[in-house]
């Protein structure tokens, strides 16, 4: 014969209550389980990967089947710093990088203003919308729709052809209207969010010490909101650096994107020692926005 | 305070970051790909793969009820009636076999050959053309395939069977589907008069607008030029290239580059620019020529194989040795080489079949003519892609040639 339990006449505390308890009057083991999902996420997949990248850019290949072979060589490097053509195509990245970096922030710093300091509220948040929208679509779109524009005969030529012009067709000068498209939305929320904390008392204190808008705008404003500036140069330079589905779409020439993608198939360690280019050249960039003051200025 | 102000900032980026995330995801599968490659290397997987010979011929295949395959194909080989409705020949073999069927389409080999290596057990079959499939055989990626099982194979043409790029050491590794010729595409409206050669494409005194296949196999192509306009370098063979020759297909490609205005992969992406005008004469496949025929409105092109001949393909059809649905795997090969099913896809891709029994099954009751499927003669200057190697592939053995990572360099080189 079985006893059956009888129901307690206290309610027990539940378990998360207890091990809620438990966590309270033990902090060491409750920061451990917060912290513990994003250190493995940020320790594994993120610098664990790039782990690999790094050990994968000292080996080589078979040159008949592609197959890794795990022997230490530097011949890689070698080959990325003695070979013209890896050169010429970094150095085409960086300037294509730096070049829509500058024409993102010349186009984003006055629709940022305006959003901040000078649009009614409504205006502001018709143009957050609208900055916003195009990032819903999808990236292949996007590019895709510009190989339609940009195409002979494309939109862009049926456009300026009352004109007498035509587009700039295919090539370099397309590679970097698209850049410019795609990225401008990532160089114009940040200017906007860092114009939006500087209190319009200190333009008005400006303007009582005598300063006019361009002298308000160089002393002030420019100094506050450089940091802003810097954040969003790391995006559109990064992203440029990186990408390699533009090029390909709107143009015949190479990017370190799309040198690299050639070699995962055939070279997959040199595709790494390659990839550890655009890496370095963004650790310099973030040194140098450090020394620059971009992140003591806050 | 300083810092909560940065911090506030990084935030704002961060939404921004997450609302692009639509956008990210576009590229994210190939960094997924590539990620994947190095951990593979890191376990050592696929030098083991290597190491270990290939299972021995199946003898049994078991029951195909339940299976599904996944096809890594040429885009046309596999047709599912979603591109044109009446071209399909997957559905009735889901219906009689009880495999389904799911197909990835690739541009050029080294792309399937990363997508077949990088995920080894992702694919069951690959339409392999010589420049990947002896790449695939060595790394032990493809198995040893046992022909007494194939129905179709007692009819394949002679000269397509027993060939280095689909019989090692005398093990058979797959079944021949097909062989097609590179060809030369013009718009007809735009370039008048018509050009007969290679080396009028190569020549940017012509004026033509170029569109070029964008793999270092393309290196080949120049090669084939050469063999005729520069007989004092006395190419024999487009893939068994020395030094000096090798350097004067590169000088060729690079005397190109100005006429050149696209390099394609996806034949997408070359169907819209001679659509558009962008290019106006190119390399090309047949189907692309057949499917911009068939646009509304039709772009007006032709196409020809030029006096020099041309490189072209040879496919095999090959099963992963790693492959837990041999059966479908070996039945929907069967079917694909099949003689009504192989005429309807080289109608459809244009090129000549590998089942001699299909030639009587075309819709087109010339097509077999006009591919030369049966006519030997016609394919001694067609140069079937293969991979190149040191060891020299038309048997020279007093110089040593380029292999196949030096074309990839050098084609680096030549888009600069």
């Amino acid at each position: 014969m079985t006893t059956t339990a009888t129901p307690a006449t206290v309610p027990p505390a539940s378990i998360a209550r207890r091990v809620a308890a438990w966590l309270h009057r033990h902090r060491g083991t409750r920061l451990v389980v917060i912290l513990a999902l994003p250190l493995v996420w940020l320790g594994l997949i993120y610098i664990g990967s790039l782990f690999v990248l790094f050990l994968n850019a000292f080996w080589k290949t078979d040159p008949f089947t592609s197959l890794v072979i795990q022997e230490f060589t530097l011949d890689n490097f070698i080959e990325l710093f003695t070979t013209s053509v890896y050169r010429t195509v970094t150095l085409r990245t960086v300037g294509m990088a730096a070049l829509v970096t500058v024409t993102c922030i010349v186009l984003a710093f006055p629709i940022a203003f305006y959003m901040a300091k000078v649009a009614s509220v409504r205006k502001r948040s018709v143009l957050a919308v609208a900055i916003l929208m195009p990032l819903w679509a999808s990236y292949l779109i996007k590019a895709y729709s510009w190989r339609l524009i940009l195409s002979e005969e494309g939109v862009l030529d049926w456009v300026l052809k009352p004109l007498g012009l035509t587009g700039p067709g295919f090539g370099e000068i397309a590679v970097w209207l698209v850049f410019t498209y795609l990225w401008l939305p990532f160089m114009i929320l940040p200017i906007y969010a860092g114009l939006e904390r500087i209190p319009n008392s200190l333009l008005e204190a400006s303007s009582d010490l005598g300063g006019r808008g361009w002298m308000t705008f160089r002393r002030v404003v420019l100094p506050l909101s450089f940091p802003a500036v810097v954040a969003g140069s790391i995006f559109t330079f990064s992203l440029t650096l990186g990408d390699y589905i533009v090029p390909g779409l709107v143009s015949t020439t190479q990017f370190i994107g799309n040198v690299i993608v050639i070699n995962v198939a055939q070279d997959l360690p040199f595709a790494a020692a390659y990839s550890l280019v655009p890496l370095f050249i963004i650790i310099v960039y973030l040194l140098i926005a450090r020394r620059l003051g971009a992140f003591e200025a806050f | 305070m300083h810092l909560r102000r940065m911090l506030g900032l990084l935030a704002s980026a961060a939404i921004i970051a997450g609302a692009c995330s639509s956008g990210s995801a576009s590229t994210a599968p190939s960094q997924a790909a590539s990620a994947a490659a190095p951990s593979q290397a890191a376990s050592g997987a696929p030098s083991q793969a290597a190491a270990t010979p290939g299972p021995s011929l199946p003898t049994e295949l078991g029951s195909t009820q339940g299976q599904t395959i996944n096809v890594l194909s040429w885009p046309g080989y596999v047709e599912s009636g979603a591109t044109d409705k009446a071209v399909d020949w997957v559905t009735d073999f889901q219906t009689s076999s009880g495999c389904t069927v799911k197909y990835q389409v690739f541009g050029t080999s080294d792309e399937a050959y990363s997508l077949f290596t990088t995920n080894p057990e992702e694919f069951d079959i690959i339409s392999a053309s010589g420049d990947a499939s002896l790449r695939l055989v060595r790394g032990g990626f493809v198995q040893p395939f046992n022909l007494a099982l194939s129905k179709s194979y007692p009819d394949i043409f002679p000269a397509l069977k027993d060939k280095p790029y689909n019989t090692v050491d005398g093990v058979s590794y797959g079944v021949p589907h097909g062989r097609g010729s590179n060809l030369l595409m013009w718009r007809t409206d735009q370039v008048n008069p018509a050009p007969t050669s290679w080396a009028q494409m190569f020549d940017p005194a012509s004026g033509y607008k170029v569109s070029i296949y964008d793999a270092p196999i393309y290196i080949a192509d120049a090669a084939v030029v050469l063999m005729k306009t520069r007989p004092d370098l006395n190419i024999k063979n487009p893939y068994a290239l020395d030094d000096t020759q090798f350097a004067a297909a590169i000088e060729l490609l690079n005397k190109q580059k100005p006429a050149v205005t696209q390099r394609w992969v996806d034949y997408t992406k070359q169907m819209s620019d001679f659509t558009s005008g962008t290019s106006n004469v190119g390399t090309t496949w047949q189907i692309i020529t057949n499917l911009l025929k068939l646009q509304t409105p039709p772009v007006a092109v032709d196409v020809i194989k030029p006096v020099e001949g041309a490189t072209g393909w040879s496919d095999t059809w090959m099963v992963n040795s790693k492959t837990k649905n041999l059966a479908c795997a070996y039945a929907y090969i069967d079917h694909l080489t099949s003689p009504a099913v192989n005429a309807k896809i080289a109608e459809w891709f244009g090129e000549a079949p590998g089942n001699s029994k299909s030639c009587a099954l075309t819709v087109d009751t010339t097509h077999c003519a006009t591919f030369h499927a049966d006519d030997d003669a016609f394919w001694q200057d067609v140069w079937y892609w293969q991979t190149p190697t040191a060891e020299c592939v038309d048997g020279r053995t007093d110089v040593t040639c380029k292999s196949f990572d030096d074309w990839i360099k050098a084609w680096t080189e030549v888009k600069g």
